[in-house]
């Protein structure tokens, strides 16, 4: 008995040990180090850092740049759960219960749904690149080709400080779109067809379908959508680090908070700085979390 | 008698099935036009890529939708040579074979002892490996940066997991991955039966024997899903090796890309960044065609969790 119990706790401790260690090692420790690193005025690999308290933080206060880039991630945390949600409600819906019955879906759903996941397993910065091709500036561009050929003058989609932002937007929801396509198909496919059914004999129609049946049964996953996304929003790096021009540019028009971060650690080499705003996105994370979890806290509808 | 029920039955059931098609109108045009619309937009832009891939300097410059008057695939000779894109790929396949196979196996033996084995402290390790996935990388990304120079310090073993290793940041994808692994997987050997572990465990199997030779087979799907998930997670990681990878011929494929990207400007080669991109993204176009099921279940699995 005590011999297994000895084996049972040489197991854990053995399965445990790799995991744990390699968690700590990499993932613990340096965000617990920069919490006191963002105290600090590092600035190089032989420098000693000197504790300088909230400095970072009171200078942040004052940083127009990385404002700039709060009120882009903030933008995104708003536009991106939205606009990407409503298009993959409205596309799922009509896969899934756009038939000719109203509740079946349409013809050849599954290729739709293969073409539109696609983008998702390409990589953010294959993405960008590639959209840094289809927005060039001159008759060159996929977008401003045609648009010249027609007369109209090109559109800077990236060089315009009025459009950049958007652009980044846009790429972001052409890649997302697809996941969250299938994502609310899978819980489409969860409800009974009987309820679409039902609705129908009772007289329903497409809008009344959509908006007093399909939504509040989908409720959770929209949720789950817009947690995902928001995350999205506020970890936003490599679209704009390799999409716009100047990284975050032009004319600080894209940058994010994450940009801001790589580009004072690892071009200024200002280590506590970057660290401190590392802190703020931290906060605005973690807060983002709570508030989600403690707002989706809501009666599930059984069925 | 009969005949004439059904045929009315069958009658109002038509009938039924008309009226409730009037009443939700003429949309089944409109629906195919809009999921064509997104169709194309998703599609255009990369078969256009594609097309540019095979064109001269000179056509890409000129009206972006002519066609190639012949096909340059000399394009891909520089992209993949000169340009370096089969050395980057090559580097992604090594480091992804390593990470994924690692935090697959540490994960699921992570997993299976904290949803199986109750112990002290098993509550607060398991919120450890889960509290990762509310943290934003980037709050990390410094310090991280320092820790892996300083194990490159180590005796021994540093030459080979400090910055600019494969060894490295293979050890760093796998850490960065436990939190939705370890939280993805516990939750699937939970659902699992005991019954059957149990049975080996009487019959004098170890607890290391039950968990590879029952356990984990058991966990299939589960495993598969999640096998996927970082599979393309890492394979697409981008920041990571941004901060710990700066010497050029460890990059690996994002990296890459993003450079040819910076550098056609400087050499005039556009052709040959169409080149690479293509490369990168049809393998992805070809695996992903083939396993479409697998990867869209696998990518959406966790969010349904």
């Amino acid at each position: 008995m005590i011999f297994n119990r000895y084996r049972r706790g040489l197991f854990i401790i053995s399965f445990l040990a790799a995991p744990v260690m390699l968690y700590l090692v990499y993932v613990i420790s340096p965000y617990l180090q920069a919490f006191y690193i963002a105290m600090t005025d590092w600035r190089g690999v032989t420098a000693t850092p000197t504790f300088i308290g909230l400095d970072n933080f009171v200078r942040l206060f004052g940083d127009e740049t990385f404002w700039k880039a709060v009120t882009h991630n903030v933008l995104l945390l708003v536009l991106l759960p939205l606009i990407t949600i409503v298009i993959a409600l409205f596309f799922a819906f009509l896969l899934n219960v756009g038939g000719a019955q109203g509740v079946t879906g349409i013809r050849g759903s599954k290729i739709y749904r293969v073409v539109f996941f696609f983008p998702q397993v390409l990589a953010v910065a294959v993405v960008a690149v590639l959209f840094q091709q289809v927005f060039r500036p001159d008759g060159s561009g996929m977008l401003n080709g045609p648009l010249m050929a027609l007369g109209v003058s090109p559109i800077g989609f990236l060089s315009d400080p009025q459009v950049a932002f958007w652009s980044v937007l846009g790429v972001m929801v052409w890649q997302a779109v697809g996941f969250y396509v299938v994502l609310f198909s899978a819980g489409l496919a969860s409800i009974p067809r009987d309820m679409f059914e039902a609705a129908q004999i009772d007289g329903a129609g497409r809008m009344s379908l959509f908006f007093r049946v399909t939504l509040p049964l989908l409720w959770d996953t929209v949720q789950v959508a817009w947690v995902y996304l928001g995350i999205l929003a506020l970890d936003v790096f490599a679209i704009v680090w390799v999409m716009t021009d100047q990284h975050g540019g032009p004319d600080w028009s894209t940058t994010v908070m994450a940009a801001e971060i790589y580009r004072n650690a690892f071009q200024y080499s200002r280590f506590g700085y970057a660290s401190a705003l590392g802190v703020v996105m931290f906060v605005f994370t973690v807060g983002f979390a709570i508030l989600s979890l403690r707002l989706s806290r809501r009666e599930r509808i059984e069925y | 008698m009969t005949t004439v029920t059904s045929w009315t039955a069958a009658n109002s059931r038509r009938l039924a099935r008309e009226e409730r098609r009037r009443r939700l109108g003429p949309l089944g045009v409109l629906t195919h036009v809009a999921l064509l619309i997104w169709t194309l937009l998703v599609m255009v832009p990369i078969l256009w890529t594609f097309l540019a891939s095979v064109k001269s300097e000179d056509e890409i410059f000129g009206d972006a939708w002519s066609l190639p008057a012949t096909l340059r695939w000399d394009n891909f000779a520089r992209a993949w040579e000169q340009a370096h894109i089969g050395q980057y790929m090559l580097n992604s396949v090594i480091v992804v074979a390593f990470s994924t196979f690692g935090t697959m196996l540490v994960g699921s033996m992570a997993a299976y002892v904290l949803a199986r084995y109750p112990f002290r402290g098993n509550r607060a390790i398991y919120l450890l490996f889960v509290s990762g996935l509310a943290f934003p990388v980037y709050l990390a990304l410094t310090p991280l940066f320092f820790v892996v120079q300083n194990l490159g310090n180590l005796p021994v073993i540093g030459p080979f997991i400090g910055l600019n290793t494969h060894a490295g940041i293979v050890l760093v994808y796998i850490a960065y991955s436990m939190p939705f692994t370890v939280f993805f997987l516990s939750a699937f050997f939970r659902t699992l039966p005991t019954a059957v572990g149990e049975a080996a465990m009487v019959d004098g199997a170890s607890h290391t024997r039950v968990f590879f030779q029952i356990m984990l087979p058991m966990a299939r799907p589960g495993i598969i899903s999640i096998t996927i998930f970082n599979i393309l997670g890492q394979w697409n990681q981008y920041q990571l090796p941004l901060v710990l990878l700066q010497e050029r011929d460890k990059w690996v494929l994002t990296q890459g890309i993003s450079d040819v990207s910076t550098a056609a400007g400087y050499d005039q080669d556009w052709s040959a960044l169409f080149a690479a991109l293509t490369i990168a993204i049809l393998p992805m176009l070809v695996v992903y065609t083939l396993f479409q099921r697998q990867i869209q279940s696998g990518l959406t699995s966790g969010a349904l969790k």
